[in-house]
C-alpha cells in the first residue's frame, strides 16, 4: 500500500499506508491526524484539508482542478504547491509522497 | 467546572459524538471518554449515504469518518450496538439497554434525529423506505435496479440528491411534493427553479402540490394514489420529509426541549453537567442575532463538538462559522454559507447558465447568504464578508467585471 507522511506545521511527522482510489485527504483524518480538518468529509465545500505538497512530488500529483482553485484562492497562506488534499486520489506512483500542513484550516 | 471532570460520557456516535470524542482529546483531556452509539458502524458520514453510497461508489468502510483503531489509539471506548435508554441526574449515570449504568462527570447528548414518517396509510408496506442510516441505504439498494420506477416523497435535499443519483442509475423517477415548488423551506425560488429545470433535463418527472394519499400494495408497494385521485406506479418509494430531533431521552430526564434540546450557546443544557450537540439540539447562532436554531448539518455537528469540548476541559472555545452546507445532484455542487430566512431581497451575479448560478440574499443593506452552484469564489467571498460582519452592495454583486476577490476587499462593515 502507498505510505504517504503527513508533517504538521510543528514539524510531527506521520508516515501512513494509503490505499490506491482514496484521497491523501482520508489518509489523515481516517487516522486522526491533527492539522487536516476536512470537515465536508471530501466533498471539495470547505476547503479545510489545504495541504503543501513537496515540490518533488508536485508533477506526480497534478494540478488543481477549476473548482479546486477558487476554493483555494480563498484559502489562508496559499502556496505555489497548495492543493485541498480531498482532490488528490492516491496511486502506486505516489508512494512515498509528503505533505505539510498550513498553521490552521480556518 | 469547579468539580473536577474525569469521566465522560458521549451518547450517541454520529459525526457530532464521534467528533466531540477526537476534540476531548485534542483539547488535552486526559480522563475516561466513553461513546455509546445505538447503530452497529463505528462513527460515519451521512451525506454520502444519498450520494456516493448510494450510488454503489463507495464501500461501508469509506463512509467510517476514522478507522476503529484509531479511537482505540486516543484511549475512547466505543461501544456500537448501544442504546442509552435513561438518565439519572442526580446520580449522574447513563443506562443502557443491556448493559450497566454508567457514571458521568460531564454527560454530551449527541443523538442526532430520525427521518420523519409518512402519516399515509401503507406507509409500512414492504419498499417504503426513509433515508437516515448506512442501513437504509442497503435496504434501498435491494431494489435499486434499472427499470424500476422509483417515486420520491418531498424534494428537499435529501429527496433530490436521491432523484439524481436514481436517475443516473437508469431508475424512472418521479418525485411527488405537497409544496408549489421542490426546497420550498430551504432556498428560494430561483435556486428551487434552476435545480427543477437541471431534473426536468435529465429525465426526472415532477409532481408538484400534489399530496400521497395513500400507499397501495399487498405486502410490496405497487403505487401511489394521490389526493386527485391519480395513481403514481412506484416499485420503490423513498420519503425524504424532513427529521425530528431525538429528544426522548433529554424530556425524561427534565431538561428543558423545544423541537430538539435547548442549550446556551456553549452547548451546555439546563443541567451545567450536560451538554447537547448536533441535529438533536438548538442553540443561539452568532451572526444571526443570536436567533435559536437548530441546524442540520455537518458544520454544526463538527462545531458543536469543539463547542463542548471546549466547555468541559475550560479551554478557550473555537472561532465561530457561518452556518454551510452543501448538495450534490448530477454534476452540480451547491454551496451554501448563512441561514437566508428573512431575506427580502434576492441578487444574482451574472446571468444564471446551465451549469451554474449563484444567489446572494439580502436583508436591508445586509448580505446574510449565499447559494452558489458551481460558483465555488461566490460561496466562498460572501462567507467570508459574511464571517467579517461586513457587507456589499448588491450593484457590485451584479458587475462581473469586479473578481470575487476585489468584491471580499471592497466590503464594509454592517451598518
Amino acid at each position: 500500500m502507498p505510505k504517504v507522511t503527513y508533517i504538521e506545521h510543528n514539524g510531527k511527522e506521520h508516515t501512513i499506508e494509503v490505499p490506491v482510489g482514496q484521497t491523501v485527504m482520508e489518509g489523515a483524518t481516517k487516522h486522526a491526524i491533527p492539522g487536516i480538518d476536512a470537515d465536508c468529509g471530501g466533498a471539495c465545500a470547505c476547503a479545510t484539508c489545504h495541504v503543501y505538497v513537496d515540490p518533488a512530488w508536485t508533477d506526480k500529483t497534478g494540478t488543481p482542478s477549476g473548482m479546486e482553485q477558487s476554493m483555494l484562492d480563498f484559502a489562508n497562506d496559499v502556496e505555489p504547491t497548495s492543493r485541498l488534499s480531498c482532490q488528490i486520489k492516491v496511486t502506486a506512483e505516489l508512494d512515498g509522497l509528503i505533505v505539510r500542513m498550513p498553521d490552521s484550516q480556518h | 467546572m469547579a468539580d473536577k471532570i474525569e469521566k465522560v460520557v458521549i451518547v450517541g456516535a454520529g459525526q457530532a459524538g464521534g467528533e466531540a470524542a477526537i476534540r476531548l482529546r485534542t483539547a488535552g483531556f486526559a480522563g475516561a471518554i466513553t461513546l455509546l452509539g445505538d447503530e452497529p458502524l463505528p462513527p460515519y458520514q451521512r451525506p454520502p449515504l444519498s450520494k456516493k453510497y448510494l450510488a454503489g461508489e463507495w464501500p461501508e468502510e469509506r463512509l467510517l469518518l476514522r478507522d476503529a483503531a484509531a479511537y482505540e489509539s486516543e484511549n475512547i471506548a466505543l461501544v456500537t450496538g448501544a442504546k442509552a435508554v435513561w438518565i439519572d441526574r442526580t446520580a449522574k449515570t447513563v443506562r443502557t439497554e443491556g448493559l450497566r449504568d454508567l457514571p458521568y462527570d460531564a454527560l454530551i447528548l449527541a443523538t442526532g434525529s430520525r427521518a420523519r414518517k409518512l402519516p399515509t396509510p401503507g406507509a409500512d408496506l414492504q419498499g417504503v423506505h426513509t433515508l437516515r442510516t448506512a442501513a437504509d441505504v442497503d435496504a434501498i439498494r435491494e431494489r435499486f435496479h434499472p427499470g424500476a420506477k422509483m417515486v420520491v416523497i418531498g424534494a428537499g435535499y435529501i429527496g433530490l440528491e436521491v432523484a439524481a443519483v436514481a436517475k443516473q442509475h437508469g431508475l424512472d423517477v418521479t418525485v411527488l411534493e405537497s409544496a408549489a415548488r421542490p426546497l420550498s423551506r430551504v432556498t428560494s425560488p430561483e435556486i428551487a427553479g434552476f435545480l427543477l429545470d437541471a431534473h426536468t433535463a435529465h429525465g426526472v418527472k415532477f409532481r408538484l402540490s400534489a399530496q400521497a394519499a395513500v400507499i397501495i400494495g399487498d405486502t410490496q408497494v405497487t403505487g401511489i394514489g394521490l389526493a386527485d385521485g391519480t395513481i403514481v406506479p412506484a416499485d420503490i418509494v423513498v420519503v425524504g420529509i424532513g427529521i425530528q430531533p431525538e429528544v426522548a431521552i433529554a424530556q425524561a430526564a427534565g431538561l428543558n426541549t423545544e423541537d430538539g434540546i435547548l442549550t446556551d450557546a456553549f452547548t451546555r443544557t439546563s443541567d451545567p453537567a450536560i451538554f447537547a450537540i448536533g441535529d438533536c439540539a438548538r442553540r443561539p447562532v452568532s451572526f444571526y442575532d443570536s436567533r435559536v436554531a437548530r441546524l442540520e448539518s455537518v458544520h454544526n455537528a463538527i462545531e458543536g463538538a469543539k463547542l463542548a469540548a471546549a466547555a468541559i476541559t475550560g479551554t478557550a472555545p473555537p472561532v465561530l462559522e457561518v452556518p454551510w452546507f452543501w448538495s450534490d445532484q448530477y454534476d452540480l455542487k451547491l454551496q451554501i454559507a448563512g441561514l437566508f430566512q428573512g431575506y427580502d431581497k434576492v441578487v444574482l451575479r451574472g446571468e444564471p447558465s446551465e451549469t451554474g448560478i449563484a444567489a446572494f440574499y439580502f436583508q436591508g443593506d445586509r448580505l446574510i447568504a449565499v447559494d452558489a452552484v458551481n460558483c465555488p469564489a461566490e460561496y466562498l467571498g460572501a462567507k467570508q464578508i459574511i464571517q467579517r460582519a461586513q457587507t456589499v452592495a448588491p450593484a457590485a454583486l451584479q458587475d462581473m467585471s469586479t473578481s470575487m476577490k476585489e468584491i471580499v476587499a471592497s466590503a464594509r462593515p454592517v451598518a
